[in-house]
C-alpha cells in the first residue's frame, strides 16, 4: 500500500483533529468553529507525517460503512466477553485452561495490525502479547485447539473480515 | 425521572458491577496473566458503562445538556482505544521479565518460538573472525 500524497495526508489529520474538537466543544457557535479550525491547522502542520500514510482514502465510503458496521459487532462481542469473565470468576471451581497460542492474520498495514490486537485483548478469553510479522502469540484463558489454524478460525477470522476493508 | 434519568442509572450500575467484577477477579485468578484478562476486559466495559451511563442521565435532568454526552462519549472512546494497549504493554513485559505461567497451563507456543529464534541467531553464520597470524610472537 503505497503512501499518499502530503496534502492528502495532512487534508485528512486536520478532519479527524476537527471531528475531536467538535465533540470536545459540543457547540456550533462560528466563534468556536474558526478557532477550532486554526487549531487543527496547526496541529495537524506538526504530526501529519506520523498519524496517516493513507490520506483521504481512509474516507472511502465503503471504509466508513464497514466501519460503523464494526461497531455494534465489537460491541457485542465485548459484553459476551465480560459475561464470559463473569461466569469465570463467579464459578466456585473456577473453569480456566490458559495457555499461550499462535495464531496467524492476513491483514498487512501496522494500523490494521493494531486494531485487531485491541479487538483480540477486549473480547472473550484471550489477550494479545506479542506480534511479529503476521505471527499473534495469544494467552487465552480456555483452550480449546493449540494448533495454528485452529487457534486463527476461532480467535482472529471473525474480525478479519470488517478489518480488512476497513485497514487492508 | 424520566426515561433517560432512568436509564443512565441502569448503565451506571451495570458498569459499577463490572467493576466489581474485575477487583474479584484480582483476587480469585491463579496468575498474573490470567488476572490482566479478566480485570483488562471489566474494567473497560464498565468504564464504558459507567461514562455513557453519566452522560445519558445528565440528559434527562434539569442541569444537563448534550456536552455532557458528547464529552464522556470522547472520554469512552479514547479509554476504549489505549486500554488495551497498556494491558498487552504489561502483560509483554511481565513475560521478558520471566514471570512463569501457572502450572495448569496447557501450552506455551511463544516460548517455543523465542528458542527458535534463538537458535537461529546461534546457528547462523558469524562474520569469520581473521586473526591477523604472524603477529604477537616475540616480545
Amino acid at each position: 500500500m503505497g503512501e499518499a500524497s502530503r496534502i492528502s495526508r495532512y487534508l485528512y489529520t486536520v478532519i479527524v483533529l476537527f471531528l475531536i474538537w467538535l465533540f470536545l466543544t459540543a457547540s456550533l457557535d462560528p466563534q468556536e468553529l474558526e478557532i477550532g479550525l486554526l487549531l487543527s491547522l496547526i496541529v495537524g502542520a506538526f504530526t501529519y507525517e506520523i498519524f496517516t500514510t493513507n490520506g483521504l482514502a481512509n474516507l472511502s465510503p465503503r471504509r466508513i460503512a464497514y466501519a460503523i458496521a464494526y461497531i455494534p459487532y465489537f460491541l457485542w462481542a465485548m459484553i459476551m466477553a465480560n459475561l464470559d469473565v463473569a461466569y469465570r470468576v463467579l464459578h466456585p471451581k473456577r473453569p480456566i485452561n490458559p495457555g499461550i497460542v499462535e495464531c496467524r492474520t492476513v491483514l498487512e498495514s501496522d494500523v490494521g495490525k493494531l486494531s485487531l490486537a485491541n479487538s483480540i485483548t477486549l473480547t472473550p478469553g484471550t489477550i494479545t502479547l506479542d506480534v511479529d510479522g503476521d505471527k499473534y502469540f495469544i494467552h487465552w484463558i480456555d483452550v480449546k485447539d493449540d494448533s495454528v489454524e485452529g487457534a486463527s478460525k476461532n480467535i482472529t477470522q471473525p474480525f478479519e473480515k470488517f478489518l480488512k476493508v476497513i485497514f487492508g | 425521572m424520566n426515561a433517560l434519568t432512568a436509564i443512565g442509572e441502569i448503565l451506571v450500575l451495570l458498569g459499577t458491577f463490572f467493576y466489581f467484577l474485575s477487583a474479584l477477579g484480582l483476587i480469585r485468578m491463579p496468575d498474573v496473566y490470567n488476572r490482566m484478562q479478566t480485570s483488562t476486559k471489566s474494567a473497560t466495559l464498565g468504564s464504558l458503562g459507567v461514562l455513557v451511563g453519566v452522560g445519558i442521565w445528565a440528559l434527562g435532568t434539569d442541569f444537563g445538556s448534550i456536552p455532557w454526552l458528547t464529552k464522556t462519549i470522547v472520554i469512552a472512546v479514547f479509554l476504549l482505544l489505549t486500554n488495551p494497549i497498556s494491558a498487552h504493554a504489561l502483560i509483554r513485559a511481565a513475560y521478558k521479565s520471566g514471570i512463569p505461567l501457572w502450572e495448569g497451563s496447557v501450552v506455551d507456543k511463544y516460548r517455543e518460538h523465542l528458542e527458535a529464534r534463538m537458535r537461529e541467531e546461534v546457528e547462523a553464520p558469524e562474520a569469520p573472525e581473521e586473526t591477523p597470524a604472524g603477529e604477537g610472537g616475540e616480545e
